[in-house]
């Protein structure tokens, strides 16, 4: 069974210190959804806000459309996948599997056999009699998950679960949670600052930034189309370039800035945020969307320098300097079995298309 | 061995390695072993006057020890049930005592490690240690004055009503267990404080947000992981307790005889020593075995009382 999680007007305070402010949040039930920001932004807040951990200072939250005040965390509907996991290291794989069911009374025989399909489910079958320690990282990850399934949540709560993993297994274990998602069909709250994660699993995506809910919209929204200079700048990696707007038509901005004169398509914002003329500007130029520019009708001419070249494997990432080597860009080239036309130290012209770059209000950005 | 005596000399140097070797060494040694072998050697020999000692009659025998058991009369078949009643029923009140300071130390130890914060924890191990600056004689004969006629216990249950005259608390030896419960509960309280402290407080909110009771909580996942602390406060409570003897001197009713009150009376008014000593290593030795065998039956390893 799966339920929806409504956050409503919710403020979370500790003395002086807010963590969470006026978030208004609405899941689908069934959904994958990821709160990503960076370290203390609130969104393991939050989630406590949503386990049951900690009650909200103002507004409600509610799960499955009931509201949730005063219910300890033993009582909601959810369980919660701690960053650290807390699997119980004096139990072993079955028995913690099978905790929440020992909690209900079920019999031995039939929690042995429950926590069997579960091992089952997360591609473990007949670890159950070893020791929490005799299991690697993935593996535990995913006996947390087991344990977490096996109390029959309608909401899944995942902190952080793969931060401390190595590469290649995050990126295995990826495909696997949403795989166990699609499969399990319950609510998924997850909580991460990599965004690449939050980009390949989530249905949607809440991008938090000191307690404050920047946006929420599906990956390709909040890559492509990013409301705040903060979103533009947490989420993948972003060329800026702030200037003056020196003029608005239709759906275009036109900026000045010390590189030059660049049209960007405007950000879709709400009425009293809209950029007009006279107003500071950041635009946003993704690395993969600049060019070399060829032949004299390229728009958006930058003139560059280039620094250092790094080959990636995917991408050649070339690093330059513009506007008299006072600013750095990047920009990604794909590997497509082509030598580099341009050697370090070359002065290069750049492009990009105007409809792939961004006009946004001036705002805080994402910390380097 | 000879390669940890190596690294020991390299990171401390000579000077204070030997200090540090001498050290320990007297202090095992001569504090602590020699006065036990004196003791078993004493124990094994006969009670001499000082002419007699070196002479003929000064042989080894195993008198001592057969007189726990026969007594004076050493007839066949005929016990010194006196001294073995109070052998057993010593045991079994230190027994009592100590799953009594178990059961409430846990709570507390628990609540300082999880619970209490700042302040609160403060002021709570404050006023656990500082009566602990007097010495225990002295606590001994406040428990004495409390429990009594004329005591703040007394007074306080008839001004409640509960009590139409003063009830003889240490006739019956409430005074003696309470006094005994006290003694020794900082050596329950902060081993299973040092366990507790250490288990990840996530393991608790993940046991709680699968949906379980406190109690099982308890049960599961702290009780499990405090076992060294809680087998090494148990061990060391019942160890005391067995060979404790300012409480049961001054707090004692006459019917309660402890049997280290027995010892004492060997050594003091009875001027039998090897007697005495006799008695002790039989204590000694028991609980002793008994703690082997309890940690046996619960599989603690010895290591993981140490710590």
């Amino acid at each position: 069974m799966s339920a929806d999680v409504d956050l409503e007007n919710v403020w979370i305070k500790f003395g002086e210190f807010v963590a969470a402010r006026d978030v208004n949040i609405k899941i689908k039930e069934g959904e994958f959804f990821s709160f990503l920001g960076p370290s203390g932004c609130g969104k393991t807040t939050l989630l406590r806000a949503v386990s049951g951990f900690l009650d909200p200072s103002e507004g409600v939250v509610k799960i499955g459309g009931k509201d949730m005040k005063g219910i300890g965390p033993n009582k909601r509907p959810t369980a919660l996948i701690f960053q650290n996991l807390a699997l119980f290291p004096l139990m072993s794989v079955w028995e913690n599997i099978a905790f929440a069911l020992e909690v209900k009374g079920i019999g031995r025989a039939e929690r042995r056999k429950r926590a069997d399909e579960l091992l089952n489910l997360i591609a473990l079958p007949g670890q159950g009699d070893k020791m929490v320690h005799e299991l690697s990282g993935g593996q535990k990850q995913r006996v947390a998950i087991a344990r977490a399934l096996a109390a029959e949540p309608d909401v899944l709560l995942l902190d952080e679960p793969l931060s401390a993993l190595d590469l290649k297994l995050r990126q295995h274990m990826r495909t696997e949670l949403r795989v166990i998602q699609q499969r399990v069909g319950i609510t998924f709250i997850y909580i991460t600052h990599d965004q690449g994660e939050a980009l390949t699993m989530s249905d949607h995506i809440a991008v938090m930034r000191e307690g404050v809910i920047e946006q929420v919209a599906d990956g390709t929204e909040v890559y492509d189309h990013p409301e705040t200079a903060f979103v533009a700048s947490f989420v993948g990696e972003n060329n800026l370039f702030k200037g003056k707007v020196s003029d608005v038509n239709g759906q275009q901005a036109v900026v000045d800035t010390n590189v030059g004169r660049l049209r960007a398509r405007l950000a879709k914002l709400a009425k009293e945020r809209q950029l007009e003329k006279g107003d500071n500007a950041f635009v946003f130029v993704r690395p993969e969307s600049l060019k070399f520019a060829n032949g004299v009708d390229s728009e958006n001419r930058i003139k560059a320098k280039i620094q250092q070249e790094e080959f990636e494997g995917q991408f050649w990432q070339v690093f330059l300097n513009v506007a008299e080597g006072t600013k750095k860009v990047k920009m990604s080239l794909v590997n497509d079995g082509t030598a580099l036309q341009h050697d370090v130290g070359a002065d290069v012209t750049l492009s990009f298309q105007s409809d792939l770059a961004v006009a946004l209000p001036e705002g805080p950005l994402a910390q380097e | 061995m000879t390669t940890w005596l190596a690294n020991f000399y390299q990171r401390n140097g000579t000077a204070l390695s030997i200090f540090l070797l001498l050290s320990v060494l007297f202090w095992v040694f001569i504090l602590i072993i020699l006065p036990q072998l004196f003791m078993m050697d004493f124990s094994f020999r006969h009670n001499l006057t000082p002419a007699e000692i070196g002479g003929a009659k000064d042989v080894y025998t195993l008198e001592n020890y057969k007189y726990m058991l026969y007594g004076s009369a050493q007839a066949a078949g005929d016990y010194n049930t006196v001294d073995l009643t109070v052998f057993a029923r010593t045991l079994i009140a230190a027994i009592f005592v100590t799953l009594f300071d178990l059961a409430i130390c846990y709570p507390i130890a628990f609540y300082l490690a999880h619970s209490a914060y700042g302040g609160a924890a403060r002021l709570m191990v404050l006023s656990l240690i500082v009566p602990f600056w007097v010495n225990e004689i002295l606590r001994a004969f406040a428990f004495r004055i409390m429990f009594g006629a004329s005591g703040v216990i007394n007074d306080f249950l008839i001004w409640v009503g509960i009590l139409d005259q003063p009830y003889d608390f240490i006739r019956n030896d409430i005074a003696l267990y309470a006094g005994l419960g006290y003694a020794f509960i900082l050596l329950m309280i902060f081993p299973i404080y040092n366990t507790v402290e250490s288990l990840d407080r996530n393991q608790i909110e993940a046991a709680r947000d699968l949906g379980s009771p406190w109690w099982r909580i308890h049960w599961r996942v702290v009780i499990p992981y405090a076992k060294p602390g809680i087998t090494s406060g148990c061990t060391m409570v019942f160890m005391l307790t067995a060979g404790a003897l300012a409480a049961p001197q001054i707090l004692g009713g006459p019917s309660s005889l402890w049997f280290t009150q027995i010892i004492y009376q060997w050594f003091n008014t009875g001027n039998n020593w090897p007697q005495g000593s006799a008695y002790a290593i039989i204590l000694l030795a028991t609980c002793i075995a008994f703690v082997l065998i309890m940690m046996k039956v619960f599989k603690v390893k010895l290591g993981e009382i140490a710590r």
